[in-house]
């Protein structure tokens, strides 16, 4: 996953506007950390690819594989069901990781959670 | 057996039932001819525009039906909202929560297509409640015609600050729609509203049947062709039976709330306890106490809440899910995403009024196992996608 994708993406609520124009729900989990723009985004120590997955598979990939990776290390998860938007914060509130940041891709995003425990 | 989805609609109350059968015969007619027969469909149509105006404590003049709650907030939002709008002055600015049901926000949204209206959706806590500093800071926008506030959430049950936002809302010079369809029937429907909406199924009355209350004073043109049914604000001749059987369910409904409330709120609050105690991993949502007495939804991580749904209606039990898979959108709920809950393997049970204990108690036997089997299954559909790349399957028992 290249640095330079993730490093050029708009700040915090950029994916709270509903495609009609409508602003969207903000998520009630306030802005999500993004890395600011020019700095290098943290790097992923295992990138899950869960793209056409539908929730709970990305969720269930994250669980299952966040052990192979060493605390304080990130796992970047990659998804485009609509739910992975909400479940995957929500997930890391449930099991006190960390959630580091969301970004946009062309298709999907990427999700980075950093493993806390 | 059992059915758990009052909040999408309420079984048929036998008073609504018995009312409903009677108005067959006395009702059919169209209420504003002048003949014997419209003359009587016109007597029992203000009877119970009187009987439902009482209980929800507005004037029958304020009070019309429409063809569903769905239809009545549409009316409601597009009304007021184009009764503020001038080409001279411009489209204006609306507010709602995040978690309104989806006719305020469907409603909302083609304002802004169609006439360039902005839209404000503010946030919500955790538990599903509004935000009411970030509601009165939104109001505070210049040109602002309408906010719009549910008394409490119908997928969570969370109970909304009613009196707040209509003091915010008074004191911004504000008009305030309350759309009081999840507690309608349930609980006493919260005053400073300036336009209220509610559906005659989710408290036992009829499908096909929506309040729309206007308080008078408050701005409101038709937004759709004129007609002169219903005070002029709905289109077509009003269903009589339907409404009269409304307004019958509606009162047995509050005759018997002293004795349901406590029965449906403590089974509720058997099933907050007991889920999260006897499922790994299921969070439960919404208001431990400030809640509707017949509202319970909760999410168990890494099921699939479709699967979900189809076990637990093979075990007898009809409940709903805010889960992607189930919703007609294929969108995770909006409600549990505003609240930044877990949206997947998600499940609403909602009691009807006459639920029996046994039957709760056999919910909350069956569910952990279910959850368990349906966990085995995604994770071998997970873990065999992982690790083979996807070919097309043949049906089942289809030899391939």
């Amino acid at each position: 996953m290249s640095r330079q994708r993730r490093s050029s993406q708009p700040g915090p609520g950029a994916g709270a506007r509903g495609a009609r124009g409508v602003r969207r729900s903000p998520f009630g989990i306030g802005p999500q950390p993004v890395p600011a723009a020019g700095q290098p985004a943290p790097a992923a120590t295992l990138v899950l690819d869960a793209l056409g997955k539908k929730c709970p598979i990305p969720i269930i990939m994250l669980a299952d594989k966040i052990g192979e990776v060493p605390v304080g290390q990130i796992v970047e998860v990659l998804a485009d069901d609509p739910a992975a938007k909400t479940d995957l914060p929500a997930w890391c509130a449930l099991k006190s990781q960390e959630f580091v940041g969301a970004a946009p891709l062309p298709a999907g995003w990427s999700f980075l959670v950093r493993r806390s425990y | 057996m059992a059915y758990f989805d009052a909040a999408s609609a309420e079984p048929l109350h036998p008073s609504g039932r018995e009312a409903l059968l009677a108005a067959l015969d006395d009702g059919w007619a169209d209420p504003a001819r002048l003949h014997r027969e419209g003359r009587r469909a016109q007597l029992l149509l203000e009877q119970a525009r009187e009987a439902i105006a009482a209980e929800i404590g507005c004037r029958p003049d304020e009070l019309s039906f429409t063809g569903s709650g769905t239809q009545a907030v549409h009316l409601a939002v597009l009304g007021a909202v184009q009764a503020r709008q001038s080409a001279a002055r411009g489209p204006g600015h609306l507010v709602a929560s995040a978690v309104e049901h989806s006719s305020v926000l469907n409603a909302a949204d083609w304002l802004a297509r169609r006439t360039g209206t902005a839209v404000t959706l503010t946030g919500v806590d955790h538990l599903g409640r509004a935000d009411v500093a970030e509601f009165g800071i939104a109001l505070q926008r210049e040109r602002t015609l309408l906010a719009c506030l549910q008394s409490a959430n119908h997928e969570v049950g969370t109970l909304q600050p009613a009196a707040e936002a209509a003091a915010a809302c008074q004191a911004a010079g504000v008009p305030l729609l309350v759309d009081v369809a999840a507690s309608a029937g349930r609980l006493p429907v919260p005053d400073g509203w300036s336009l209220l909406t509610a559906s005659a199924r989710k408290w036992g009355g009829p499908a096909g049947v929506g309040l729309l209350a206007v308080r008078k004073g408050t701005r409101w043109r038709e937004p759709f062709p004129a007609d002169d049914r219903e005070n002029r604000r709905v289109p077509g001749f009003p269903n009589v039976p339907a409404v009269l059987a409304a307004a019958a369910s509606l009162k047995a409904m509050g005759r018997e709330r002293p004795g349901t409330d406590a029965a449906l709120r403590a089974l509720v609050g058997r099933i907050r306890s007991e889920v999260p105690r006897t499922v790994p991993d299921a969070v439960v949502h919404g208001d431990p106490d400030d809640r509707l007495p017949h509202i319970v939804t909760f999410s168990c991580l890494y099921v699939d809440g479709e699967a979900l749904v189809t076990e637990l209606d093979q075990a007898g039990f009809s409940v709903s899910s805010g889960s992607a898979c189930v919703a007609d959108t294929r969108q995770p709920s909006h409600v549990l995403a505003a609240m930044g809950a877990l949206t997947h393997g998600n499940v609403r049970v909602s009691l009807p009024r006459d639920v029996s204990a046994a039957s709760v108690n056999e919910f909350l036997e069956v569910l952990p196992p279910i959850v368990a089997k349906v966990r085995d299954t995604v994770r071998a559909a997970s873990t065999a996608a992982s690790q083979v790349p996807a070919t097309p399957q043949p049906p089942e028992g289809v030899t391939a």
